[in-house]
């Protein structure tokens, strides 16, 4: 068996940034004004202005520098090892797209300039909702939503506008009991109800069902697809189909759009607005939870509600156009994450439509060798080939009394990140491993070679499972007295 | 393809490992009918080097702000950032990990969320502070959602010297769950009169908003406005779009603000065409489990070790779903981390420092000009011009100068006036020529 790459790094125990340094230490030399220094006391009381900024730490530079390194030494990402986190597409992310959101000519650019001195940036977004649109099936995009859970409230929004204008908003969202918390969260936001659509024993949308729920009050059916169980919807133009009938909206939660690139789109498939995930599937970095960028693409029949301002082509020349009488508004204080939009722009221009094709087939090709190699070691609970992420559960575990929370804790003591965990809710103890493209063979099979073991462990040595992780900064944390006790700041 | 490591040999031990023959075989849950067989109208692959000079070509059409002379504020500014916030921040153990769900493997993301937190708290005086919102205005828009949970009522009395993007965000939030908006009318003056908030607070108003410094750069008189709050009984919401002026100004949690939020742009982040940046988000700590968004706590591992975990999640979507107290999953955690960066740097001296530098800029530029109104102010002044401002700023856009705001875009009859912001990077050179092109 090829050696496993968990082993003990380089870690250091480094206090809170409260708890360094002296005073009158200081990590810049901010110059003297060139102006006259005038007396703040004379425009404004002293009960305005700050006292002392209790509170910031007083270091040097290489204080500051080893601190933050440190920290990072105790994190795990991408660039470490394999991140099989199912639902989050933690593929690599290219460095030659830090490059691209690093040049002064974009990351130094007001939002409020005049449009004849960003032409440049402004042409990245056009294109960038070009091809996302194409990518996607979709006539028209906005790429300002911040992240995938506000593209969701765009979308949601574009639907209730569309309704409204028809003369009724209607009053709720059909969401299956595998979509994602932020669905039902989003639809609440719109002031819609979200009804709960139980999932049908293949772990499908149960037509019959949908069918029975679908009502003149129902807005949208929103979807995943593939589902968060890693299966297409493989009726999806019928559930579609059944939802416009009734004069409701599809709505596409585009989370793992990353399995279908080149081989299906949304807009084909009857779905009428979606988001998608700059932050997965178009390889921006996850940045420690943020900041993505989920963008909302929709079909003609709800361009006009779009987010303003909406980038134009006119006769050569970008604008921002602002005049839309119709738009949901905004959601920003500005454009969105342009600095996202960069990096994806840089990732599609270097993959083409080819390499995006190549990308989900390799990406499904992986899962499903994953999925292939652990069957049989853990429980399968919807049988069958998988799309970009497959779904195993603790079932065999729990006989020894093994979680799914203790085989993530032993992956980490293997080297890994453990998948996503107890997510869909509808797999009891369930594990969402979503391997992406980027991953080698010999990395794929170390990480079976890991979860093997980990099954056998847990029949011949399950107490070693519940105590790990050992090998990492920390073991198990106590959550219970986190929430019951907080302590959410410092305090000297 | 550079990104994709597989090869043909490996491709083919791996299908059959599954036991199909062709990856297309895995597919077949497509429907033929729905399978894209189209001509897909995407460009063909690119290598970096080619990539690398197209996009030097697109940034070579742009003219960004940190390389002329800027007068540019309204919600996003100029300010120097140290190296080694840049340096930090690339740590990829930082930028390629995921929100912390397994904190065993994340703590340094959650001591730095700990640290943010605790900094913003500091910055706000304000109880306790979560680990991000998408930016200022969202940050906003959640309060004032917020705001509704904890009172039970469905109003809010918004100032219209509040940024005017803010509050179409806040629009756009609340417009559908039935949430009123009463906006005043308080830009002529160019500052909230608590009188004429006072006028729009009603019984079922759940808060009062105000930004200070303002959209006009004119600092709120915080005292009397949060002391109307507390007469009306209604939650006191103050919004700082510029951060850098809690160097200076008085924070909002001494006039006994009940939620706080702010935009942390100028805490490190590059302007970027607006984005990403950094919501900040701050209360009191009897609602804190209203709040919306990530809260990291400190506790203790099985040996008794300390370390960090996200807490108080039973507010969020993934427990609570369709009631939970916002839908925001990811957030902005890399820019959070570099403001933390940035304020650590900075200190509790350098900080002051540089907001002293950029006070001192705004009231030489205030002398130097027509100022429109005569309140307390930061950095931003509006000044009166003698005709509209987009001549004016035409004008200086041919001496490569980029002016300031045109405020008619928000308030038509605000004619002839021009919001101009300066930082600490503002140079007496840059005044001088802004003044000369200007003419006005
Ligand atoms: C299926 C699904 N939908 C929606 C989201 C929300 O996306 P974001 O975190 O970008 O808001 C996620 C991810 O976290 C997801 O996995």
């Amino acid at each position: 068996m090829a050696q496993q790459p968990g082993a003990r790094g380089l870690v250091f125990n480094e206090p809170l940034i409260f708890e360094h340094g002296r005073k009158g230490r200081a990590g810049c030399d901010v110059p003297k004004s060139e102006f006259p220094e005038i007396d703040p006391a004379t425009v404004a009381p002293p009960s305005m202005l700050r006292g002392p900024l209790e509170g910031l730490a007083e270091v040097s530079e290489p204080e500051a520098v080893r601190h933050f390194t440190r920290l990072s030494q105790w994190n795990y990402g991408v660039d470490s090892n394999f991140y099989p986190l199912g639902s989050c597409t933690m593929k690599y992310n290219p460095k030659v797209n830090e490059a691209a959101a690093r040049m002064e000519g974009f990351a130094g650019l007001h939002p409020l300039q005049d449009a004849s001195t960003t032409q440049g940036a402004l042409r990245v977004m056009y294109d960038l909702e070009k091809m996302l649109c194409e990518v996607a099936g979709m006539d028209a995009a906005s790429l300002q939503p911040a992240a995938g859970a506000q593209g969701e409230f765009a979308g949601l929004l574009l639907i209730r506008a569309y309704h409204k204008e028809k003369g009724n908003p209607r009053k709720k969202v059909i969401i299956p009991d595998s979509g994602h918390g932020t669905n039902p969260a989003s639809a609440a936001l719109c002031d819609y109800a979200a009804v709960t659509l139980p999932s049908g024993p293949d772990g499908l949308i149960d037509l019959a069902l949908l069918e029975k729920e679908m009502d003149g009050d129902t807005a949208a059916l929103m979807l995943t697809n593939p589902n968060t169980l890693g299966m297409f919807e493989k009726n999806i133009k019928k559930v579609c189909e059944i939802v416009h009938a009734k004069g409701g909206l599809v709505y596409g939660d585009g989370a793992n759009l990353n399995a279908v690139m080149g081989k299906a789109r949304f807009g084909d498939m009857g779905i009428d607005v979606c988001h998608m995930n700059l932050h997965k599937t178009f390889s921006t970095p996850h940045g420690g939870g943020g900041p993505g960028s989920g963008p909302v693409l929709a079909k003609k029949i709800l361009e006009p509600y779009l987010p303003a301002p909406r980038v134009t082509l006119r006769d050569g020349v970008y604008g921002l156009d602002f005049n839309r009488p119709k738009s949901i508004g905004a959601l920003n204080a500005f454009w969105g994450n342009f600095g996202v939009y960069l990096r994806a722009y840089a990732y599609v221009l270097t993959m083409g439509g080819s390499g995006l094709k190549e990308a989900s087939e390799t990406a499904v090709l992986n899962a499903n060798y994953i999925l292939a190699k652990l069957r049989g070691a853990y429980h399968v609970p919807y049988e069958g080939t998988c799309m970009h992420e497959c779904v195993l559960s603790d079932k065999f575990q729990q006989e020894h009394h093994v979680s799914t929370l203790d085989i993530a804790k032993g992956l980490i003591d293997r080297g890994f990140h453990p998948p996503t965990i107890y997510f869909p809710l509808i797999v009891k103890g369930a594990m969402m491993i979503e391997p992406t493209e980027t991953e080698s063979m010999e990395t794929m099979d170390t990480f079976i070679a890991a979860m093997k073991e980990i099954a056998d462990v847990a029949k011949t040595d399950p107490e070693s499972l519940a105590a790990a992780p050992v090998t990492a900064k920390v073991k198990r944390l106590d959550e219970t007295q986190a929430a019951r006790q907080p302590d959410l700041r410092y305090r000297r | 393809m550079r990104y994709l490591p597989l090869t043909s040999e490996e491709k083919s031990a791996m299908l059959g490992a599954i036991g199909v023959a062709a990856v297309d075989d895995l597919f077949t849950a497509i429907p033929a009918d729905i399978r894209f067989k189209g001509n897909w109208n995407l460009p063909a692959p690119m290598g970096e080097q080619p990539l690398l000079a197209h996009l030097k070509e697109l940034a070579r059409q742009n003219r960004p702000a940190t390389s002329a002379p800027t007068f540019l504020g309204a919600g996003a500014y100029n300010h120097f950032i140290p190296s080694a916030v840049d340096q930090l921040i690339s740590r990829s153990e930082f930028y390629t990990s995921y929100t912390p769900y397994q904190p065993e493997i994340s703590q340094g993301t959650l001591q730095a969320i700990y640290e943010w937190q605790s900094y913003v708290c500091s910055l706000f005086n304000m109880e306790v502070a979560n680990a991000s919102m998408y930016d200022g205005a969202s940050a906003l828009a959640e309060a004032a959602l917020m705001a509704c949970r904890v009172t039970r009522k469905e109003e809010i009395v918004i100032s219209n010297c509040v940024h005017p993007r803010w509050r179409q965000v806040a629009r756009s939030y609340t417009e559908n769950r039935g949430i009123g908006l009463q906006v005043s009318a308080d830009h002529v003056a160019g500052r909230s009169e608590a009188a004429s908030l006072e006028k729009l607070i009603t019984a079922h108003t759940a808060a009062v908003v105000v930004q200070s410094p303002n959209f006009f750069g004119n600092v709120e008189d915080l005292k009397a406005i949060g002391e109307l709050c507390r007469a009306k009984n209604v939650l006191f919401i103050v919004a700082v779009a510029e951060a850098a002026s809690l160097g200076f100004l008085a924070p909002p949690g001494d006039f006994g603000a009940d939620i706080v939020v702010g935009e942390g742009q100028s805490l490190g982040i590059p302007m970027s065409f607006g984005g990403p940046y950094v919501g900040m988000f701050a209360t009191r700590e009897k609602h804190m489990r209203q709040m919306p968004g990530r809260l990291c706590g400190r506790t203790v591992d099985k040996d008794g070790r300390p370390g960090f975990v996200l807490t108080l999640s039973a507010r969020e979507q993934h427990i609570r779903r369709e009631k939970a107290t916002s839908n925001i999953c990811s957030n902005q955690a890399l820019c959070a981390l570099t403001a933390t960066i940035y304020l650590t740097l900075m200190g509790k001296q350098g900080f002051a420092d540089t907001a002293k530098n950029c006070f001192y800029a705004a009231a030489e530029l205030r002398r130097r000009m027509r100022p429109t109104h005569r309140h307390p102010f930061f950095n931003e002044i509006l000044v009166e011009l003698n005709q509209p401002a987009v001549e004016v700023n035409g004008r200086l856009a041919e001496q490569g100068i980029i002016g300031g705001y045109d405020v008619s875009r928000d308030y038509p009859d605000m004619k002839n006036k021009m919001l101009l912001a300066v930082t600490e990077l503002t140079t007496k050179q840059d005044m001088d020529r802004l003044i000369e092109a200007g003419g006005a």
